[in-house]
């Protein structure tokens, strides 16, 4: 609460209830994400004056769409993370459902088809931790953990631990789905803005991303008024695993082959972009725009050093710093809010 | 005829009797308030009503119907709300969507159904006026005062038209001028020919707002009677020990 909080009088119930606590700007500023994206602008434009390399339309092209897939995996962690869970199975998780579609396709099946077994294969994945998380109450953190090492085995066994580079008849329809662009905009970009629409509309208009708020914050409250957590749930780690399978079908076709090395350690990346763009690990808080900030910061740092020449070991260094400084920001506001 | 009785109530875990053959009713538009020492099975006594636990052993009338709540969501489909100890409410939504969490209305858009936000403020408005309440529809639960949450955990239990309000310590932890919030609240609901069970320790609220006082001690009833008929240093000697029974 601000200062100008405190009683007032009032001359009626209904002046008092219009009146409101805080003025649109002041709403703004305290949001984490308007930060993430002030400094990824910041970076950007600082980026665009030092070197004449950053700023052509080939590397913004580029980094526009090695961030997508990230982003798009993010938009799933986020959901995630809201509901006050964690799922670190999701690198394994796009590299089955790629895998499962590379496989398809080398046998001659069409794109549909693949892409649709590729995604359900995904959701399977997401169901099997839902089922566990949920029913067994195992901790998340140790079900998506034994998942990331059980997708990634699914998909060495699938594929014989070999790579696929041959996708049979739709091979140019998928390297075009993956790898092409439509109005000058790579495709996992377009996919990226779709989905992300998507997700904001469902987290902020249907009664199930109310729910996930819900059930994040206070979970037992959630389940007295009647809802479903444990079904609620279930359908959270399957959002995720959907979108780690969407981002597996574009990313084979974006590289041209799949090695079930595809998205090791991705996960990190990805809690890394939600939690900058201001996703509470204790669950309850998360944006979409966020989540996507946090992605782009992430790509824009990576791409400044290696354009400005430095090392990219110190990529993880910068990273690691935004996680901890974003979180940093959230307590710090915390503090500020309960000094009050 | 009363809206709630309640026959030989027992209650166990494992060991520990919490509730011991309690009996009770409440007429429509009865205050109750239900005191006893720490750990007398005040809170237990009314989460058997609203369904959260079952009895180890009695009977559950509602009107005249006998009822066996599995499930809270039982309990409130029969009339009853409970106003828990801690709130039960969620801190990142706003004082509407918690007033309406698990029942939100919603509106057709395309082929979706979607979020209703325009009409649930409005109605949540509208229940935290007819309460008397100065809580603000869109403002974040963890923004409010603690007089504000009881208005929303109240104003949930104005949505079902519920005919029974149970409200565990809806006055502990808050200020003077929130207690009298709450009790205006409560006098509201009274009002309207809502039964309430207002457990609380704080003998002035009680005495303030109850028709009748129960006292239980160690699981027992001790003592029933309306608040006319007895004074705060009787019930502090039936709380305690000091008076067996009255
Ligand atoms: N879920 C439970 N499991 C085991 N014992 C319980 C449980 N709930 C309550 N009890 C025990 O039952 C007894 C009555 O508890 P209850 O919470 O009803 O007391 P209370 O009158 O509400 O006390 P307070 O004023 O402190 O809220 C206590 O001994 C308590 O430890
Ligand atoms: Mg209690």
């Amino acid at each position: 609460m601000t200062s100008e909080d405190k009683p007032k009088e009032f001359a009626s119930l209904d002046d008092a209830i219009d009146w409101q606590t805080h003025s649109y700007f002041s709403r703004i500023l305290n949001k984490q994400s308007f930060w993430v994206f002030i400094a990824a602008a910041i970076a950007c434009l600082a980026l665009a004056i030092v070197t004449d390399t950053f700023a052509t339309p080939q590397n913004l092209f580029n980094v526009t769409r090695n961030f997508a897939f990230v982003a798009i995996v993010a938009l799933g962690m986020t959901v995630v993370i809201i509901s006050g869970g964690i799922d670190l199975s999701v690198g394994s998780t796009l590299c089955l459902s790629a895998m499962v579609l590379a496989i398809l396709m080398n046998a001659g099946n069409p794109l549909w088809l693949s892409a649709l077994a590729a995604i359900a294969s995904a959701l399977l994945v997401g169901l099997v931790n839902g089922l566990l998380i949920a029913y067994l109450r195992i901790p998340p953190f140790v079900v998506t953990l034994g998942m990331l090492s059980l997708a990634r085995s699914a998909a060495m066994v699938l594929s014989n631990n070999k790579m696929v580079f041959q996708f049979g008849p739709d091979e140019k329809l998928l390297f075009w789905l993956g790898g092409g662009s439509s109005f000058g905009i790579a495709h996992p970009v377009i996919a990226l803005v779709l989905l992300a629409l998507l997700t904001g509309f469902m987290l902020k208009w249907t009664r199930w991303g109310t729910h996930v708020f819900a059930i994040g914050s206070n979970e037992r409250a959630a389940g007295l008024t009647g809802i479903n957590v444990l079904g609620l749930k279930v359908s959270v780690y399957m959002c995720s695993a959907f979108f780690a399978g969407v981002a597996g079908v574009l990313e084979a076709g974006w590289l041209g082959g799949v090695t079930t090395n595809l998205g090791q350690s991705m996960e990190l990346s990805v809690i890394a972009a939600s939690v900058i763009g201001g996703a509470n690990l204790m669950g309850g808080a998360g944006t979409v725009f966020g989540s996507v900030v946090g992605a782009a910061l992430i790509e824009v740092i990576r791409n400044s050093l290696i354009l400005l020449g430095i090392s990219t070991f110190w990529q993880g260094a910068f990273v690691g710093s935004f996680i901890i400084l974003a979180v940093a920001f959230d307590r710090l506001r915390a503090l500020r809010d309960e000094s009050r | 005829m009363s809206v709630l009785r309640l026959e030989w109530i027992s209650k166990h875990f494992g060991a520990i009797q919490a509730l011991e053959e309690v009996s009770l009713s409440l007429e429509p538009g009865e205050v109750l308030g239900l005191m006893g020492d720490n750990g007398a099975g005040k809170s237990t006594l009314v989460k058997i009503i609203a369904g959260n636990y079952r009895p180890s052993d009695g009977r559950i009338y509602i009107g005249d119907v006998q009822k066996d709540f599995h499930h809270p969501i039982e309990a409130r489909e029969s009339g009853i709300e409970i106003v828990y100890q801690d709130l039960a409410l969620c801190d990142n939504l706003t004082a509407a969507t918690n007033v309406f969490l698990g029942r939100e209305l919603t509106r057709s858009f395309g082929p979706f159904r979607v979020m209703d936000f325009g009409s649930m403020n409005a109605a949540a408005a509208k229940l935290f006026k007819e309460l008397k309440s100065e809580t603000r529809p869109k403002d974040l639960v963890r923004d409010m005062s603690g007089g504000q949450r009881q208005a929303v955990a109240i104003a949930r239990t104005r949505l079902a038209s519920a005919k029974i309000v149970l409200m565990d310590e809806p006055t502990a932890a808050i200020s003077v001028r929130q207690v009298a919030e709450v009790l205006n609240l409560i006098r509201e609901l009274k009002h309207q020919q809502i039964a309430v069970i207002l457990i609380s320790h704080r003998m002035p609220d009680v005495f303030a707002v109850a028709d009748r006082i129960t006292v239980l001690r160690r699981g027992r009833k001790v003592a029933d009677k309306p608040v006319s008929e007895t004074t705060p240093e009787e019930v502090t000697g039936l709380i305690t020990g000091a008076i067996q029974a009255a």
